[in-house]
């Protein structure tokens, strides 16, 4: 019965250390591209970490993987490229868009148009009647009628 | 015979659950005021048992009874006490008993502090508190019993996961569930309402103090449960956007958008329909959480279709309280009558956009988490959505919201003028742009923390010159009208300052600073305006873990300002391993430490951070829970307590 590894709260996988001093790059501007790059990749065996917060050996070789490529001078483009396509889309954390994710992606921008398209459409069901139009012809004609004589619009 | 007798007040409760459904909602059919009464004490017998059987399971825990299942792989003679009783809600089938305990004890609470609600309104809304609760019994009792037995106890349990034995464990999931849970007494009462069919300003005045409750309890519940991870990861992380966790912030942000509609709602009977459908929602998206982390859907799609008792379970009660509470809701809507008018600019408009920018990023969070559950089920295709997305989409939603909420205070109800406001506000804006400015000048980069920080400086002045301003009289600023100021304006000032330190907080994360290297004993490294240095590595060994620890002193300007001792600590029973930080608040910021492998030459292993303003990030969440508690406070919304005493004179006549 170990299907639920999780308890109620965050599940927290052992994460004592990630990046190692042994693996980091000694070019410091270059070893920045390698974390920025590591932390938007998932860790494949994880439950749900990054490569660069991970201490699994998959992630490990990855980290490794992506610092050589950065030595072999690819850019970071064409290092994330290379991931993804040896790995697929799983492992990017940040979902590519296609047609898969099109939904996922303008989920935010639809949420804020229907609630917007709701606000309104609600807003002028109830302004309308808040603001009187002028009297009719008719109106007044009943009005004066009942004996007043001045209707004020 | 204790753990029998647990098990068997787990059967009572169910057996009370049904007639707390039951009776006073025929009761409350048939107009019958003695049926409807039956409601109140089986809520609090309801939860007696209940508290009852999860007393049993706690003495089952700490008097290490290994005749049990659920103490077995739990639990280990050697754990410390307070483990031992925290060990109880760490496993599946404890969570889901306290989850329970939570729900009945809502309950109770209704029945306690309801002496003025109309008899069928409280009949109703108990009624479904109580088919609430005979569910999640059925459900712990079929297929999650927590008093299961072995023939053949062994000497010995298998102990918890080390990372769930540390103090934080301990208050988080208490503190969350209470939360969480806490919103089925507002779904209660919304479908008490729909099914009595009387919303009214007076329904919101029942409803917005235990919304307030329980959006308290689970702010202060997530701040918890994202420190407590803060200080286990090993390097300071505090939130990642995991299902886990997003299944405890849908509910808090539903919950948010509720308070304030209710708001609305009480003072302006306007949002009537909305604040009922949002009643419905947040708790619907807590039990959305529940099936999230008590399915094991999130593990793997398959290992849930595999093996779906409890998941299928699970489900089944979310459809059923989730459609039942909609179609409910899509049959009753309609004939709500439309509340009071209010022109787009005033507080109301504002509270409106408020509730839309809220609503977005609530549907964002769902959307996100579910999207690749959907995915992989329809098309075996598999994504990971992870922190890239929520920050790229969910920060050009959250910094506006934070623009508005001082502009919102500032408006009158009903007609606002925004000019004056936005004029009143001078200050809030200066000062913004002020501490952005130095901060650019000082810092540099990234541009996002810097305009955040501006933003939240804004929000924290504008918040509080609201209170400022409403202090001012004719004769001038008035410290004697400032305390006389109701407790709910300081609770909005004081929560929506809470919620500006803790984007201040957020921000200042990019200006952190890491270092991650190989440390000789003895030699000063440098870590932000600190140096750290090992002074000693040595082994220790605690009650049921043996760790090594290193001792650094941390300097500052030649002065040793602090100890900290991160460690690796061994926890023998189940072969793990954890690594234990060591922190030191300086100032709003924190030196955190961690180590790692140590090599042949003496040296070990360390990351070392620097995180200034770290600490706001949960200061603000205590000034946010703070504020709810603050307005829970006044007087206006403590009407249960507050006329008591002249309701109870009829009944004395009856």
């Amino acid at each position: 019965m170990k299907r639920f590894l999780a308890t109620a709260l965050v599940l927290l996988p052992l994460a004592a250390h990630a990046v190692t001093p042994g693996e980091m790059l000694p070019d410091p501007a270059m070893e920045a591209r390698a974390r920025a790059i590591t932390s938007e990749l998932r860790c494949l065996v994880c439950q749900n970490q990054s490569v660069d917060d991970s201490d699994a050996s998959l992630a490990k070789d990855l980290r490794v993987l992506v610092r050589d490529k950065l030595k072999e001078g690819l850019s970071d483009a064409q290092v994330k490229d290379y991931v993804h396509s040896r790995y697929g889309d799983f492992v990017l954390l940040r979902p590519p868009l296609k047609m898969g994710t099109i939904l996922l992606w303008a989920a935010p921008l639809l949420a804020l148009l229907a609630g917007g398209l709701g606000v309104w459409s609600a807003a002028r069901r109830r302004i309308a009647p808040a603001s009187p139009g002028a009297l009719t012809a008719e109106e007044r004609e009943k009005l004066r009628a009942l004996g007043v004589e001045e209707a004020r619009d | 015979m204790i753990v029998e007798t647990g098990h068997y007040a787990l059967v009572l409760a169910l057996a009370l659950a049904l007639a707390q459904f039951a009776i006073p909602f025929v009761g409350a059919r048939i107009n019958d005021v003695a049926l409807m009464r039956v409601a109140r004490p089986t809520a609090i017998a309801q939860f007696l048992f209940v508290a009852a059987a999860y007393g049993a399971l706690t003495y089952a825990h700490v008097v290490s009874d290994f005749s049990l299942v659920n103490v077995i792989e739990n639990s280990h003679s050697l754990k410390p006490f307070v483990y031992k009783i925290s060990g109880v809600w760490g496993n599946h089938e404890g969570s889901m008993l306290l989850w329970v305990l939570v729900l009945s004890l809502c309950g109770a609470l209704i029945a306690i502090f309801s002496a003025t609600m109309p008899d069928k309104l409280r009949a109703d809304a108990l009624s479904v508190q109580g088919l609430l609760g005979a569910a999640f019994l059925l459900f712990i009792l079929l297929t999650s019993n927590p008093f299961a037995r072995v023939d053949q106890p062994p000497w010995e349990g298998r102990d918890l996961n080390p990372i769930l034995q540390d103090p934080g464990l301990a208050i988080h999931p208490p503190m969350l569930y209470l939360g969480y849970v806490g919103f089925s007494i507002v779904f209660s009462f919304a479908a008490a309402a729909l099914i009595g069919g009387r919303i009214d300003a007076a329904w919101a005045r029942y409803a917005r103090p235990w919304t307030l409750f329980a959006w308290t309890a689970l702010t202060l519940g997530i701040a918890m449960g994202s420190y407590w991870a803060y200080y286990t990861l090993g390097w300071g992380g505090f939130w990642f956007w995991d299902p886990v966790e997003n299944a405890s912030l849908m509910p808090w942000i539903a919950g948010t958008a509720l308070l304030h509609s209710a708001a609305v709602m009480e003072k302006r009977e306007a949002l009537k329909v909305w604040t009922i459908f949002l009643s419905i929602l947040a708790f619907s998206l807590s039990l959305l959480g529940t099936f999230l982390v008590r399915s094991g859907v999130l593990t793997s799609v398959h290992a849930f279709a595999s093996d779906p008792d409890r998941g299928v379970f699970i489900l089944g009660i979310l459809v059923f309280f989730i459609g039942g509470a909609l179609a409910l809701f899509a049959i009753r809507a309609g004939s709500l009558p439309v509340g009071g008018l209010f022109s787009p600019i005033s507080r109301e408009g504002a509270l409106v956009v408020n509730n839309l920018l809220l609503s977005a990023t609530c549907a964002t969070v769902v959307i996100g988490t579910l999207y690749p559950l959907a995915l992989e089920a329809l098309t075996g295709e598999k994504i990971s959505v992870g922190p890239p997305f929520f920050n790229t989409v969910l920060i050009p939603i959250a910094l506006p919201l934070a623009l508005l909420m001082p502009i919102g205070q500032m408006l009158a109800w009903k007609r606002g003028d925004l000019g004056a406001a936005l004029q009143r506000l001078r200050a809030a804006f200066a000062v913004g742009v002020l501490a952005a400015a130095v901060l650019g000048a000082w810092q540099g980069t990234p541009f996002l923390s810097i305009v955040t920080a501006g933003i939240a400086v804004y929000l924290v002045v504008g918040a509080l010159s609201d209170l400022a301003l409403r202090a001012k009289g004719a004769a001038g600023f008035s410290f004697r009208r400032l305390l006389g100021l109701p407790l709910s304006a300081w609770g909005t000032s004081i929560a929506h300052a809470g919620m500006g330190l803790t984007l201040l907080g957020l921000a200042a994360t990019g200006w952190g600073v890491e270092s991650i290297l190989s440390m000789k004993p003895g030699e000063y490294y440098d870590v932000g305006p600190y140096k750290l240095a090992i002074e000693e590595i040595s082994p220790r060994n605690g009650p049921n873990y043996s760790e090594v620890y290193a001792s650094m002193a941390v300097r500052s300007g030649g002065e040793t300002v602090a100890r900290i001792e991160p460690a690796k600590r061994f926890y023998q029973a189940r072969k793990m391993q954890r690594s234990e930080a060591g922190i030191v608040t300086l100032g709003l910021g924190q030196v955190y430490a961690a180590i790692g492998e140590s090599h042949a030459d003496g040296s070990i292993d360390a990351r070392l951070y620097w995180k200034p303003l770290v600490t706001l990030i949960w200061i603000g969440a205590l000034f946010m829970a703070f504020g709810g508690g603050l307005s829970l406070a006044d007087r206006r919304l403590r009407i249960g307590v507050a006329r008591r005493a002249p309701a109870a004179l009829p009944e004395a006549a009856e």
